[in-house]
């Protein structure tokens, strides 16, 4: 019994320092974001100061970074999650040439390292004289999210029956309606948990953004940028200000996920 | 006639119009761009550093000299040396997250996602703040009289593994967690009733059936670790390099592709090679792309 009591304590420290681990970092950049210093590198502590975050709208090189992120993640998304879930749908009922070859091919973003898809993408984009930008930039993204949205979609059709479909053909629906008022209601969860990873995996993409923005730069590349001559606080302000948008984002959809399971 | 166009029209058209983007995404950006990384590791480049398409596998012999084995032994050091920290705390959290009986389950298992939709290079420059000369581990320290000189965390291999670590956890967490929420509690119960101890239990009940979840999360987190170049570069400030610094480095500075292509080559061929292990142990593809 004593024994037992001993192992739970155990367990709850164990587990506040892997939380400790994981949230350590992201402590620094909300206090520093209020550190009134600004000799670099912004360690110790110059008492509290909102400066960050008025200057932070007239740093409009960072702005505009961010608005590109969000552009390229909401379009790339958008694409990954349209091509992704018709191709699973697709994949799952048709049987066709070369199937498994596509089946093959969609492992690769998931395995291979980020570097290796970059740098191909990269030697690809020059090769055939595409101008780096913003639509390399989205070819890019669109092609590492659309086999996370397949998989995604994938493991809700695994148990999918395909008579709801034949009755709906049958009751006098045509294939375009039945696809959006049968099959995709029973698909959502997974439709939406394979956007939502698209979502997640566009906005933080460091590594493959790298080698195909050409002028366009993304946030994670203007952080990258920075890092390089010492974060400037008004990047740990925008991060902080990131951090709460993602932290209400999260509530509010699990909180909906929540709601919808126990009807 | 009319019946093979009514074919087309009920199974052909529509294959078409829904697997196609997904065909011609993956043949022209992925398998396209691989073949072509292939052959420009056989090219060379000329005196303006433009790739010259003429077969050469000096390439592949450059590859072999000193400097680069040493950093290839390295990059494998740090991700194995990373793959079994990310274990050894990852099993334990996962264990005591997935079995809790607290209502608050969700909340713990949304708080290891969270920190991940925070910028990861900001993340590590928040490490790199944490650990520097007055940065505040050294303030901490300080004031617990355990040193007298700032210590420099900084710049060491340490450092780099740490980042790894940091950066690739979720992925050993995720897996694991999923693996031992599906835990069958009577089979434990069974055990323990059947006289076995708790750590008789564990290594021949829970272990065996949770090994899938390390093995994928372990593919997850080494694979990555060969590449993720900013994290060495931030926190290891090139002493601790991975191969990704190097592809990084021939694609970015040095200009010489065909190199950095040969590079890529070598990187391609360790992942398959050890996705065929994790395959041949019985590993299940579908549980990678969580």
């Amino acid at each position: 019994m004593k024994k037992k009591k001993h192992s739970g304590i155990f367990k709850i420290i164990f587990c506040l320092f892997v939380y400790i681990f994981l949230f350590l970092p992201i402590a620094v950049i909300v206090v520093n974001s209020f550190n009134a210093t600004n000799s670099k590198p912004y360690m110790s502590w110059k008492g509290f100061t909102l400066d960050w975050y008025l200057k932070l709208w007239s740093n409009s090189s960072l702005l505009e970074a961010f608005g590109n992120t969000m552009i390229i993640a909401i379009i790339s998304t958008l694409c990954a999650t349209a091509i992704g879930t018709l191709a699973a749908v697709g994949m799952y009922k048709y049987k066709f040439k070369g199937k498994g070859l596509i089946d093959g091919l969609l492992y690769i973003p998931v395995v291979i390292p980020e570097i290796v898809l970059g740098i191909s993408l990269l030697t690809l984009f020059s090769k055939v004289n595409i101008p780096r930008g913003m639509i390399t930039l989205i070819l890019a993204h669109v092609t590492f999210c659309v086999p996370f949205v397949i998989f995604n979609v994938r493991a809700r059709l695994s148990g999918y029956d395909n008579s709801i479909e034949e009755a709906s053909l049958d009751l006098g629906a045509n294939r375009i309606m039945t696809f959006f008022k049968v099959t995709m209601p029973v698909l959502a969860p997974g439709i939406f948990g394979g956007a939502l990873l698209a979502f997640t995996l566009s906005i933080d993409d460091v590594i493959i953004s790298y080698f195909v923005y050409g002028q366009t730069k993304t946030y994670p590349l203007k952080v990258m940028e920075s890092v390089k001559s010492g974060v400037a606080p008004d990047v740990n302000a925008l991060s902080t200000l990131i951090l709460i948008g993602t932290i209400i984002f999260v509530i509010l959809t699990q909180g909906d996920l929540i709601k919808r399971k126990s009807k | 006639m009319s019946k093979s166009r009514l074919n087309f029209k009920a199974n052909t058209l529509p294959a078409i119009v829904m697997v196609g983007p997904v065909v011609v995404i993956m043949v022209l950006l992925i398998a396209v761009p691989l073949i072509y990384v292939g052959i420009m590791s056989s090219c060379s480049i000329d005196e303006f550093y433009n790739v010259t398409y003429n077969f050469t596998l000096e390439n592949y012999i450059r590859l072999a000299n000193q400097d680069y084995l040493k950093i290839y032994s390295q990059s494998i050091c740090i991700a194995f040396i990373t793959t079994l920290i990310c274990i050894l705390i990852g099993y334990p959290f996962s264990y005591f997250i997935a079995r809790t009986k607290s209502k608050k389950k969700k909340i713990l298992y949304m708080l290891v996602i969270i920190p991940f939709w925070t910028n990861s290079l900001i993340r590590i420059y928040g490490w790199r703040t944490f650990l520097g000369t007055n940065g505040w581990l050294n303030i901490i320290l300080q004031l617990l009289n355990i040193t007298d000189e700032p210590i420099d965390f900084l710049y060491k291999t340490g450092a780099t593994v740490l980042g790894m670590v940091y950066c690739l956890i979720p992925f050993m967490i995720l897996p694991l967690y999923t693996s031992i929420e599906k835990l069958d509690v009577t089979l434990l119960e069974a055990s323990s009733d059947l006289g076995a101890g708790s750590m008789k239990t564990f290594v021949n009940v829970i272990l065996p059936l949770t090994s899938g979840g390390i093995f994928s999360g372990s593919l997850m987190v080494f694979i990555p670790c060969l590449g993720y170049f900013f994290v060495s570069d931030i926190l290891g400030g090139g002493n601790s390099d991975v191969i990704g610094n190097l592809i990084e480095r021939q694609f970015q500075g040095g200009n010489n592709w065909p190199l950095g292509a040969a590079l890529s080559i070598v990187l391609i061929v360790v992942t398959l090679a050890l996705v065929k292990v994790y395959q041949k142990l019985g590993g299940d593809m579908d549980a990678l792309g969580v």
